[in-house]
């Protein structure tokens, strides 16, 4: 699939902005105000920002408010309805706490389950594609969801859910890289089921037009082996193993923190590039790729 | 599936011959002119006379070989187009509602002014029947000529997609396919139709038709000429001008 | 569930539709064109339409991006740069047609010779040959001779008729089809039908062809025959058949001249009357072929007034049962396997016999011959270029012919059956026509049939009379003339200089010409006085080609859609087998720019130079434009060149006066006109006297031609008589061994000649069922489908060189080299590459941007292929073309190919031309 910059800001920044909410919700501890004001505006700024560069992945972003109408059976449906929902208890949650001090852990559990679902409907997106193979199972969800929290912990700067998060992120990674690598030929999708030809090896001779068109552009996305490898490594260890080990190492505090931040991200940022890269839709399999 | 209906009146679509498509591209221009100038939005070209040509077109035709053992290897000119399928999961992932598989006759459709262009309904086609028009940022996919087979502006006997009439091989049918007594739903059951990707679960309606066996797969023996007049030659040709 | 929105369903489709005749190729398809608010909206095929019953190819639908394309030219051109440049200033049709003018008619009142006028692919032959004529020029003709001259030529001396599209199987009731070397063929989309109903009805469909793609994809059997060896395969079938005594005895004896007799000068054995005569059982003697009653033998020496003679037939088995041709010995030359070629003959004979049609349908043959029933072998066959595009390409069609014959298939139900105007003896054609008097017309129509070598276009001194050196002992029956040879010949100024050139549709400087670098530069190049070697070149086109950057004077022309044009039974017609037709075009939109239809502007031409005809007594031109033309003008009394509507009433069919209303009538009846051929005319119509009165009654002929077909073709043996020395007209001595070799009266086989060594793969072309010639890239639509062209290889060789996916290769022919993409294909002879025709287009022409794929990945395998053989070292130029008919031997390329680094283009590169026309828009919406 094409890793669009667009989609990969999103699910990324809103993945991070929904987890750091969700630790505000559950465990705000006795911030002040405006530390707390701080995370909140942090958390709002990183969803929102997620979900409006979604809008830039659209031919007609003007209509967005038509994408909520069909959440009974849209993921990306759901996820608009729940992603608003989110945004305003949580922005009531933050508001009420930094302007009136009103500390209703109730509203905070609400936002934080909220944006879990949140979270979870984003992931069901590409976890509900069938033609995705790679895409097309519960570790979608679970691997969005670890990322969520994982990154939201670090941001939180609640260490030892951190800790927890990124050992299981990097078990689910690595997890969702094993399957995913046997996806696409254990979903029993092949050359010959895609032609109904069955005598024999099936290749591609002459593609329908010479020129692209937006199917391959879309979902025909190729990346070396070598060039996944490197990557695959780089992600994993920015996203979670150094984030981990320097928890277990060292005491976490500000300067660490924020470079483990910014690992965590630039980590974030390649695995959910590969995330997509990697992804074959079946679709391929019409233009001899995969 | 909320979104999609029970059951439809009707199941309209097409089915296509494998063993008879020469792969003229015809209904691929057809198509594309039909549906530029009718049903929604054009279907527009980017950089059409430039480097990298690129426009929507709603039905192409791929060419693939099946190399078996032992035989020469075959050629298998393929159309693919929408299948309207009955599980369509590109009508349930739409947000919007825009995609939406008609009750009347099964046809799926984009409802272009609802269509945010979101493109997940591409993505979650498996037969990649569906392309973003880039110039109007909405989804198009065919509409089975849905302002043809109704209409009353058309002859009767011209009331079939574009792509079904101008076929000069006559490889693509149209009809419906819940019809029992229909030629469509006989020539699927008699040439042994068959579904594309039946493991994604979508339950076309189109079905293809393939290619009947070919080069040794028939009598491998065939018959033989033999030479049956005792006289030879001359004795046979003598035989033959007895008979003027 | 989801909404679902109330759709209108019957939207008005759009404002008006115009009926006329599609031009995206040479089919001639009825299309509606219709339009909404003055524009082009939509074209479909005309379902009341005999050609394509309403169905449209992929380039018919096109037609409207071709109507709208940037690539029109806009008014007339004169060229103020260099030759090849593309730089013109736009002049008025005034100057153009005075300065056309001021070049011509000195050189009609001089030396007609001087002007060489060729056409290309349009269907108005019967009107440029007209013009010519009236000129005085010997130098006329289309673009045949390279393009399917053999084909044409054989059938004519055969059968009287040709595939081409002057035929066609009996779709409805063959229960066995055979197509030999056809990728499109003009009868394009009647093929396809055609196959669509053959496998509607189960019949088996073999395709014979190194390349298994279109029609031949859908072949139940393909036989992956390697190039040039067709001959070989057909004549061991024939060879099985008569073996096996499967053979047609009584058509053959009836309808063929497999009786007739032959001397020992291998000349027919003929009455004081000129009939031929043959061996009657009856009466035991000999008896003209047609006398009533006559049972004639096939076999025995005869004596006929002291002359030893034997019959064709006895010939013909003596030639065929040969062991040279048995299966076993043909196998490892054809790539066919022996076992594979005895079953098939074994097919054919049992489709043919074993399922035999009776048709109860008396009818009265020639002989005065009363039948009850029609006797129909279910046999048919089809071929096209990958036979005739070839130096041996003569003699197999023939022996494709013969196969026919021996199966009793030619015009009996389920067979192949011919198309009015068609079946036309050999002796119902002209004589090539070339005597030149300066200020005068020529003394007769330049193309026919020559019957033997007093017909030839020669000199006393032995020179051709022609440019293109048609008609000569290089190339005796080059009937369509060999336009692939007028820019060599003209620059070489052999047999003589020329001072202009005149060219209409045809894409000379690019993918019509072999060796198209040396084309290029024969066009630019000089004299020692700094004046081009060829000086004055006219050409009319109607978008931005190649060639218009060549020319020093452009007549541009209007699109299919904005004119009027004649298809015509005097030129190509669009009958069918079961009914002559002929069609029009008109203007179905006005054009939007100072161009105006070749035809028209042809016939001004003519009136301003005074060409009799042309111009009324008082110097006045006769007709207003070509549509006054195609109504007005006569060929014969009553017969001219619309056969639909005529007479004063507009009853007439095929003969009667002008009727002014014609034209009102073929656009009432949807731009065509229709007569059906009487149930009893139907089949067998060479011996068919209902055909034959049907046939003069119509115009078709002035008096009845029956004919017998010809297995034995009795001019090729005229030949070969001169050149093993005998008769007053003689062959230079070095052309004596190739006429021997070629000239055979009965089908032979022999290699084509050019070197192999080295070069141990065939490379040949097909043509794309969605792209026609060069002119297809400037439609947005088309070119995405085809925008380069990889070159397909086979497995072994793939696997050989070692090539993978995006590889490039260089491929190397006697004559040069070019590197290009390649790709893998399995279902290919192993012996053979290939790829798309006319793909490749040069920088600047078009329209299209200087990166556009077809500049920058296509490519033309023209480059390798030249229009002279290399030098033997004998001095002479021996032209790359079949001996007998001058067809360009396009697919006896050979090459060797070898893995090349990754280019960025495809070379040659052959420069860019300025664009005489505005730059492309960047998108497009049609129909917003
Ligand atoms: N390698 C290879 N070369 C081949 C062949 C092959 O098989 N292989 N085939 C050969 C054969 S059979 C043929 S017929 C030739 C064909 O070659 P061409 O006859 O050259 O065919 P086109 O490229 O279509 O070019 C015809 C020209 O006519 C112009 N034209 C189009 N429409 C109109 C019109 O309405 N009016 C006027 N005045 N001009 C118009 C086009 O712009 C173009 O410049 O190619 C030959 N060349
Ligand atoms: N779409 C489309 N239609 C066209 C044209 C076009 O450009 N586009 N051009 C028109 C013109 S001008 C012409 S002349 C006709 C030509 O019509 P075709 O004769 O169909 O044209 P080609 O593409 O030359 O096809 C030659 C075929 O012969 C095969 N072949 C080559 N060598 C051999 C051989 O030795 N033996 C056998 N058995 N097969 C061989 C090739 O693989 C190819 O399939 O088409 C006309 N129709
Ligand atoms: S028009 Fe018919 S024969 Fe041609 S590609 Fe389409 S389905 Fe195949
Ligand atoms: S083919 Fe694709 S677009 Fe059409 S209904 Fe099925 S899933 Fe939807
Ligand atoms: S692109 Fe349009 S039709 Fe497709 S899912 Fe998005 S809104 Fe629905
Ligand atoms: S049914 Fe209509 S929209 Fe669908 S492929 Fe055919 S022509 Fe195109
Ligand atoms: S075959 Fe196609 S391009 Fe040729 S005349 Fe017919 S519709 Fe037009
Ligand atoms: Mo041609």
């Amino acid at each position: 699939m094409h890793p669009a910059p667009s989609i990969i800001a999103f699910t990324a920044l809103s993945g991070l902005g929904f987890g750091l909410m969700v630790f505000l919700g559950l465990m705000p501890g006795d911030k002040a105000p405006w530390v707390m004001g701080t995370f909140c505006l942090l958390a709002l700024a990183l969803a929102s920002l997620g979900l409006m560069s979604s809008l830039f992945h659209l031919g007609h972003p003007e209509r967005f408010i038509k994408a909520l109408s069909q959440w009974r059976s849209s993921w990306l449906s759901r996820e608009g309805v729940l992603a608003i929902l989110t945004l305003a208890v949580f922005a009531l949650y933050g508001a009420l706490w930094v302007l009136t001090g009103a500390q209703l852990a109730p509203l905070g559990w609400l936002a934080a389950l909220l944006a879990l679902g949140t979270v979870y409907c984003t992931a069901m997106i590409y976890a509900q594609m069938k033609p995705v193979p790679r895409w097309h199972s519960p570790l979608t969800p679970g691997l969005f969801l670890a990322f969520s929290l994982a990154g939201g912990a670090l941001l939180a700067g609640e260490i030892t859910p951190a800790l927890w998060a990124f050992a299981v992120l990097a078990a689910l990674q690595a997890a969702a890289w094993r399957k995913g690598d046997l996806a696409f030929a254990q979903s029993g999708t092949t050359m010959n089921t895609a032609t109904g030809l069955t005598k024999g090896e099936v290749r591609l001779l002459e593609a329908p037009h010479t020129g692209p068109n937006y199917l391959m552009k879309e979902m025909v996305f190729q990346i070396g082996r070598k060039h996944t490898r490197i990557l695959r490594i780089a992600g994993l260890t920015l996203a979670a193993v150094l984030p981990l080990v320097a928890i277990l190492l060292f005491e976490v505090k500000h300067t660490l923190a924020g470079l483990l931040v910014l690992s965590h991200v630039a980590g974030l940022f390649i695995t959910r590039w590969l995330f997509f890269a990697e992804a074959e839709h079946v679709v391929g399999l019409y233009y001899g790729k995969r | 599936m909320t979104t999609l209906p029970q059951k439809t009146e009707k199941s309209l679509g097409l089915v296509i011959d494998l063993d008879t498509c020469v792969g003229c591209h015809a209904c691929v221009i057809s198509c594309k002119e039909w549906n530029t100038g009718n049903y929604g939005a054009p279907l527009s070209d980017q950089d059409a006379y430039g480097d990298v040509p690129m426009g929507t077109f709603l039905n192409r035709i791929h060419t693939f070989e099946v190399v078996p053992e032992n035989r020469p290897a075959q050629t298998v000119h393929f159309p693919k187009s929408c299948l309207h399928c009955e599980d369509a999961p590109c009508v349930t992932v739409c947000p919007t509602g825009a995609s939406y598989k008609r009750v009347e006759d099964g046809i799926v459709l984009v409802n272009e002014s609802d269509c945010i262009g979101c493109g997940l309904c591409a993505w979650a086609c498996p037969y990649g029947a569906r392309e973003m028009d880039a110039a109007e940022g909405v989804m198009k996919k065919c509409t089975l000529c849905v302002d043809r087979i109704y209409n009353e502006n058309i002859p009767q006997e011209d009331r079939v997609p574009s792509c079904v009439r101008t076929c000069p091989a006559g490889a693509r049918h149209f009809g419906d396919l819940s019809d029992p007594t229909s030629s469509i739903f006989h020539l699927v059951e008699e040439r042994g139709g068959i579904d594309l990707m039946p493991e994604q679960g979508t339950k076309p309606v189109n079905k293809y038709l393939p290619p009947r066996p070919k080069d040794t797969e028939l009598d491998v023996l065939g018959p033989l000429l033999r030479q049956e007049s005792p006289g030879g030659f001359l004795g046979w040709l003598d035989q033959q001008l007895e008979k003027l | 569930m989801t909404y679902q929105p109330k759709l209108d369903t019957s939207p008005p489709v759009s404002d008006e539709i115009r009926q006329t005749t599609c031009y995206m190729c040479a089919c001639r398809c009825g299309i509606n064109v219709h339009l909404k608010d003055g524009q082009v909206h939509y074209i479909e095929g005309n379902r009341d339409h005999p050609v394509n019953r309403g169905v449209l190819c992929a380039k018919g639908s096109a037609g409207i991006m071709q109507h709208y394309s940037p690539a029109r030219l806009r008014a007339p051109l004169k060229r103020v740069g260099e030759r090849g440049s593309g730089e013109f200033e736009e002049i008025t049709w005034e100057e153009a047609f005075e300065l056309a003018k001021s070049w011509l008619t000195p050189v009609r009142e001089s030396a007609p010779e001087k002007l060489a006028f060729f056409t290309g692919r349009d269907q108005s032959q019967s009107l440029t040959s007209w013009w010519a004529q009236q000129f005085g020029t010997p130098n006329y003709a289309a673009h045949g001779g390279f393009c399917s001259v053999n084909m044409a030529a054989g059938g004519i001396y055969t059968l009287g008729g040709a595939f081409w599209e002057f035929g066609s199987p009996d779709w409805e009731q063959a229960e066995m089809f055979m197509i030999f070397g056809v990728a499109e063929d003009h009868d394009s989309n009647p093929i396809k039908m055609g196959l669509g109903r053959l496998k509607e009805r189960g019949a088996k469909v073999i395709g014979v062809n190194p390349v298994r793609t279109g029609y031949n994809a859908v072949a139940d059997e393909w036989v992956g025959i390697t190039p040039g060896t067709d001959g070989l395969f057909i004549l061991s079938l024939i060879h099985c058949l008569l073996e096996a005594g499967k053979v047609d005895v009584p058509y053959l004896a009836r309808y063929t001249n497999a009786p007739v007799l032959v001397g020992d000068d291998g000349l027919f054995v003929r009455n004081s009357d000129g009939k031929e005569l043959v061996w009657d059982r009856v009466t035991n003697a000999p008896q003209p072929f047609d006398a009533k009653g006559v049972k004639p033998s096939l076999y025995g020496k005869v004596q006929v007034d002291g002359v030893a003679a034997r019959p064709v037939f006895e010939l013909m088995a003596e030639a065929y049962r040969d062991p040279q041709y048995a299966p076993e010995a043909v196998a490892e030359a054809t790539g066919i396997e022996a076992g594979t070629i005895r079953r098939l003959a074994a097919e054919l004979a049992q489709a043919a016999f074993d399922k035999e049609i009776t048709l109860n349908r008396p009818w009265t043959d020639f002989r005065g011959e009363r039948h009850e029933t029609i006797t129909g072998r279910p046999v048919a066959f089809h071929a096209m270029r990958g036979i005739s595009a070839h130096a041996n390409g003569f003699q197999t069609c023939r022996a494709l012919h013969v196969l026919q014959l021996v199966l009793g298939s030619v015009e009996c139900p389920g067979g192949f059956r011919f198309k009015p105007p068609y079946p036309k003896p050999v002796a119902a054609h002209p004589k090539p026509h070339h005597k030149v008097t300066p200020g005068k017309p020529l003394d007769g129509p330049h193309l026919g049939y020559p019957r033997g070598p007093e017909d030839l276009a020669l000199n006393p001194d032995g020179t051709a009379k022609r440019i293109d050196k048609a008609y000569t002992w290089e190339n005796p029956l080059s009937a369509h003339g060999m336009m692939h040879m007028v820019i060599s010949n003209a620059h070489a100024g052999d047999p003589y200089p020329i001072d202009v050139l005149f060219m209409y549709m045809a894409n000379m400087s690019w993918n019509s010409s072999m060796n198209t670098r040396g084309v290029m530069d024969m066009l630019t190049d000089k004299d020692e006085n700094g004046e081009y070697v060829i000086p004055k070149i006219i050409y009319s086109d109607a978008y931005s080609s190649e060639m218009v950057a060549y020319a020093d004077l452009i007549l541009p022309d209007t699109t299919y859609l904005e004119r009027h044009d004649c298809i015509s039974l005097l030129d190509r017609p669009i009958s069918e087998a079961d009914a002559m037709a002929d069609s029009i075009r008109w203007p179905v939109v006005e054009p939007d720019r100072d161009v105006r239809g070749f035809q028209s502007a042809l016939l001004e031409l003519g009136a301003r130079m005074g060409l009799p005809g042309m111009v009324n007594e008082d110097g006045s031109a006769k007709y207003a434009d070509y549509a006054d033309y195609m109504v007005n003008h006569e060929r014969r009394p009553g017969v001219g060149p619309l056969a639909g509507f005529r007479g004063e009433d507009g009853t007439g069919k095929g003969r009667g006066a002008p009727n002014p209303d014609q034209i009102e009538a073929y656009i009432e009846n949807g731009g065509f006109w229709l007569d059906h051929i009487p149930e009893d005319a139907l089949y067998m119509r060479p011996f068919n006297v209902a055909y034959q009165d049907w046939a003069v009654e119509r115009g078709l002929y002035d008096a009845p031609q029956p004919f017998l077909f010809q297995i034995y073709a009795e001019p090729l043996a005229k030949f070969r008589r001169a050149a093993e020395g005998h008769g007053a007209h003689q062959p230079p001595d070095h052309l004596r061994p190739l006429l021997m070799k070629a000239m055979h009266p009965l089908p032979v086989w022999y290699a084509p000649d050019g070197p192999t060594e080295g070069y141990p793969l065939h490379a040949i072309t097909q043509r794309p069922a969605a792209m026609y010639h060069s002119w297809g890239s400037q439609n947005a639509w088309l070119r995405q489908i085809h925008g380069h062209n990889p070159l397909y290889v086979p497995t072994a060789v793939w696997e050989a060189e070692g090539f993978e996916e995006g590889d490039w290769a260089t491929l190397t022919s006697p004559h040069g080299a070019i590197t290009v993409p390649v790709v893998h294909q399995a279902s290919l002879n192993p012996h053979t590459v290939w790829t798309w025709n006319a793909i490749g287009k040069r920088k600047g022409a078009w329209a299209l941007s200087d990166g556009a794929p077809e500049v920058t990945k296509g490519f033309l395998l023209n480059h390798l292929i030249h229009e002279l053989l290399p030098p033997k070292g004998d001095g002479l130029r021996w032209s790359n073309s079949d001996p007998i008919t001058g067809q360009a031997a396009w697919y006896d390329l050979r090459v060797a190919i070898k893995k090349a680094p990754a280019q960025t283009a495809s070379s040659p590169d052959t420069g860019r031309q300025t664009s005489p026309v505005p730059a492309a828009p960047k998108h497009l919406e049609v129909g917003k």
